[in-house]
């Protein structure tokens, strides 16, 4: 029984979101701070350094930390407004359980431990130990990533658990392992520095990675050519070089197409190829019809904008290609990744100064949180959950028998199609909102009803916590100490700058307790974040990501340290491949053929439009801290639907008129926001809002094959306009919709 | 002035084609203790029916402010350094006068406080060596705050402007503009 238990209003009224701004004058103690304490944004990948000011216990403010080299002081708006998640009013106090017709009521923690526990049991008794699952995601430290993927294992005894990385990093990482042996950026952003040419591929960078915008533009006054690859013209693109405005879906004809004009123009590293790389016949082979006027038919980018990108990056000297979800988020997403590399590896750019190629990691410690926890096919130093060498040593070092360590579990998605189809029957989640995050939500909350038990730790009640049996109050990342591992591969130090307020506890103090009670105590007594990480480390070593010669003080020393660091005595690893020997049983670099394939749904008679979904600058994803931020909701406070000037007259829709969008899947109205900066064929709605208000009413669960990263980018839509114009947002409260 | 750190080398340079309207800049001056969360800097779409373009707005830090000029409390006052100086509190009249006289647009009026306020360079920290809040979070290096020797170094394609022509006026200011290579004015109409 996972419905809610009062209606959703009266949720909302009790636990929010509610918007939380400064003072006027700021907060009390703020000139005058107990301590200043350096370390870094709660949000992104790119792990900005910022510096909290703290009186009484509490954040009361920030300063730029000018020394951190990667942003130097910069900040984006959700970084400056970050501190504001503390001192919230709808923070979790206490431990609260689901009653009947009354909502969440507090309770203690002893009777929300015992209720746990003894569900668990009972669960994993009647139906078997996969029975139960885990969520986590990857807003964790590696820390607290390292603790919940040994938890699961260990303690739960269930395959079962994965992440919310499975909706950013998994089809980069699995590209990466594909073609390099090893899943991190190939090199740090000072290469950008001096790249005469940056491919910037499905990256909105001014909205989703600010802080990057200043490296591009380095670049930019070094005399570097951007290119930028989107169906919108995003800010970065509005002043690149090239902008190709690619149709949703169709990215891999794009690169085929460039890749073959490589070849057939003599613009390739023929050394590189033959003495670094295999594949390559193979997969020039499969792109050998992609013509420059069939890409231009299929992708919709004129002929002539593709060969001069493909001139460009084929006569240029030095060069960075950059991706993130764009290309990502789709039922091809891995081929997507492999058709870029294939670019890299042709021109032999890599593994040298100003030669660089990386996946832009979406979330705080998407980097780190996948290379050692909670991933369901994946042990510590990512290793192979289902490799019996690898199993053994995580066996070894975890204390435990090898047979009794689970096997490869069900992705995020597929645990929650599980859970609908009954097989699934009890869920912990932590850092981790799917009803808002993942596609198709009114399948989702389905699922989330069929569950007979959940428990939810979190710091805020999301809109999946809602359906919870038992909340635990948990921790915000100011709240404990740990690291985390940048975009870059840079592991670096966050620093705990309060305590949780009232009866809240840290995540791991909560997690080992709950092992405690399972019986495992002996497996999981740490006296600190550093204790944990100094195990991480011995459990990475040996492995890709091996992080034995990182230690808290060696990040303090050196303001971060990049992965490999196989031992004391060791640097780190700013850039990859300077030594040419690629992580793969070959020891080269792989192309790997990536030919075009239709995406997971089409367009037709019924639902003619593509729909694609993304982000905006003031918000992050699933919105559990910024939809709670009241500046950072003012600045767009609800979803619009982005429709160029042509398909609205075609429609005869007028700006901020509410248009009802739906899929095979749903429908939500949205308000119509008329701009020419996006393809005629397409429309866009930002994906951070929940209930009516969710873009992820229409997304699809089609999945890639290899990465299970669903295909939030393109999916067919009709559209409908209301012949009523909206409200004020003020009214319409997007940022709580029920 | 009470003693002061002040940089008189440092100047604000503003980079139109880089602002990606993220707004860091509003909500990081909004911060300061002064400004009781109201920014005095403004971001603004230029027309988001045809361009995502934004334009940033700060006080240029005019060399003959005219808002001091037409101001009947005196309570606009320009510094040795340069920087025009905030309406003082127990001067300000609510007049508007400056409002309408600015050529730039900058000063705002705020009805609830009925006084005019408007960017000091963030005296509090340029007085002691620090950028301006702006132009120390701007991810997209928009606002900069530097010598005009580090700015020609790092932005070999451009050149700073500080004279716009209004019609038959000609106005010069403490703010920069960066404008294509060459460039040594910019006629506003």
């Amino acid at each position: 029984m996972a419905k809610l238990p009062v209606p959703v209003e009266k949720i909302v009224e009790d636990f929010g979101p509610h918007l939380n701004y400064a003072p006027k004058d700021g907060y009390a103690g703020r000139d005058e701070p107990d301590k200043v304490v350096e370390t870094h944004c709660c949000f992104c990948g790119m792990q900005c350094g910022i510096k909290l000011l703290v009186k009484d216990d509490k954040v009361v403010g920030f300063d730029p930390w000018m020394e951190f080299p990667f942003n130097e002081g910069r900040l984006c708006p959700k970084g400056v407004q970050r501190y504001l998640q503390n001192n919230h009013p709808d923070r979790i106090l206490s431990p609260l359980k689901r009653v009947e017709g009354k909502g969440f009521e507090k309770i203690s923690w002893d009777e929300a431990m015992d209720k746990t526990v003894s569900e668990i049991k009972r669960i994993q008794t009647t139906y078997g130990n996969d029975a139960f699952s885990m969520l986590s995601g990857v807003s964790l430290t590696n820390e607290k990533s390292y603790l919940v993927g040994k938890f699961a294992r260990v303690a739960l005894k269930t395959k079962n658990l994965d992440y919310n990385g499975r909706l950013c990093m998994v089809s980069a990482g699995a590209g990466n392992k594909k073609a390099f042996g090893l899943d991190r950026a190939s090199n740090n952003y000072s290469d950008l520095e001096y790249a005469e040419v940056i491919i910037v591929a499905g990256a909105n960078i001014s909205e989703t990675f600010p802080t990057l915008t200043h490296w591009i533009w380095k670049a930019r006054d070094r005399g570097a050519k951007l290119i930028v690859i989107d169906p919108r013209i995003i800010p970065l693109a509005r002043t690149a070089d090239i902008h190709l405005d690619v149709k949703p879906g169709t990215d891999s004809v794009l690169y085929g197409a460039m890749l073959k004009y490589l070849a057939d123009h003599d613009m390739l590293d023929q050394e590189f190829i033959n003495e670094h790389t295999s594949g390559f016949e193979a997969t020039l082979d499969a792109v050998k019809d992609y013509t420059l006027e069939w890409a231009e038919e299929i992708t919709g980018i004129q002929k002539e904008k593709i060969k001069a990108a493909a001139e460009l990056w084929g006569k240029a000297k030095t060069s960075f290609l950059l991706h993130a979800r764009g290309i990502e988020h789709h039922s091809k997403g891995v081929d997507n990744v492999l058709g870029c590399i294939n670019l890299v590896l042709a021109t032999g750019r890599l593994g040298k100064p100003y030669c660089g190629y990386a996946t832009i990691t979406g979330q705080g410690n998407g980097q780190g949180g996948r290379e050692h926890g909670h991933k369901c096919d994946q042990l510590p130093g990512n290793r192979d959950i289902e490799n019996p060498e690898h199993r053994k040593y995580i066996s070894e070092v975890w204390g435990i028998n090898e047979k009794d360590m689970p096997g490869k579990g069900l992705s995020a998605y597929e645990i929650i199609e599980a859970i609908h189809r009954g097989e699934i029957k009890g869920l912990i989640s932590i850092c981790f909102n799917p009803l808002v995050s993942l596609p198709n939500s009114n399948y989702v909350r389905e699922a989330l009803e069929k569950l007979e038990f959940y428990m939810c730790i979190d710091f805020f009640l999301n809109e999946t916590a809602r359906h919870a049996d038992i909340i635990m109050a948990g921790s915000l990342q100011e709240e404990e100490e740990g690291t985390t591992t940048s975009a870059e591969g840079r592991v670096i130090r966050i620093r705990k700058a309060v305590n949780p307020p009232g009866d809240a506890r840290t995540d791991t103090s909560i997690i080992l307790e709950i092992a405690k009670r399972l019986g495992v105590e002996d497996k999981f007594s740490y006296e600190s974040s550093e204790q944990i990480f100094n195990e991480l480390r011995v459990a990475s070593k040996g492995g890709t990501a091996d992080y034995f010669g990182i230690s808290y003080k060696k990040i303090e020393d050196n303001m971060g340290v990049f992965w490999p660091c196989p031992s004391d005595d060791h640097p780190g690893t700013p850039r990859l491949w300077e030594d040419r020997k690629f992580k793969t049983p070959d020891g080269k670099a792989h192309f790997n053929p990536a030919p075009y394939k239709l995406p997971g749904e089409v367009t037709d008679e019924t639902y003619p439009i593509i729909l694609t979904t993304g982000r905006v600058v003031s918000q992050y994803l699933s919105g559990t801290q910024t939809r709670r931020i009241g500046k950072l909701v003012d600045q767009y406070p609800e979803p619009l639907l982005e429709i160029h000037p042509e398909m609205a007259a075609q429609y005869g829709i007028q700006q901020n008129e509410l248009i009802k969008v739906s899929t095979r899947r749903g429908e939500g109205i949205f308000p119509a926001n008329i701009v020419e900066t996006i393809r005629k064929d397409t429309v866009f709605i930002p994906y951070h809002w929940p209930g009516k208000k969710s873009a992820n009413l229409l997304t699809p669960g089609t999945l890639d094959p290899i990465s299970k990263i669903p295909e939030f980018k393109v999916c067919a839509c009709k559209l409908e306009p209301l012949k009523e114009f909206a409200k004020p947002a003020s009214e319409t409260k997007a940022f709580a919709s029920s | 002035m009470e003693y002061t750190n002040f940089n008189k080398n440092e100047e604000f340079f503003v980079d139109m084609q880089r602002c990606i309207g993220c707004k860091a800049c509003e909500m990081a001056c909004a911060e300061c203790e002064t400004n009781g969360q109201e920014s005095m800097i403004h971001v603004n779409y230029v027309e988001r029916a045809t361009t995502i373009q934004t334009t940033v707005q700060v006080c240029m830090h005019c060399d003959d402010p005219v808002c001091a000029k037409v101001c009947p409390a005196d309570a606009i006052t320009k510094d040795e350094f340069g920087i025009v100086h905030t309406a003082n509190t127990s001067r300000c009249i609510g007049c508007s006068n400056c409002v309408l006289a600015c050529p730039f647009g900058v000063p705002k009026k705020m009805e609830q406080y009925d006084m005019m306020m408007k960017c000091n360079m963030c005296y509090d920290r340029t007085s002691i060596g620090k950028k301006p809040m702006c132009a120390t979070v701007c991810p997209s290096s928009a606002l900069f705050y530097g010598t005009r020797e580090q700015m020609m170094e790092m932005r070999p394609n451009s050149t700073p402007v500080n004279k716009f022509i209004f019609g038959n006026e000609t106005v010069t200011t403490k703010v920069n503009i960066m404008m294509p290579k060459g460039s040594t004015q910019l006629k506003v109409d």
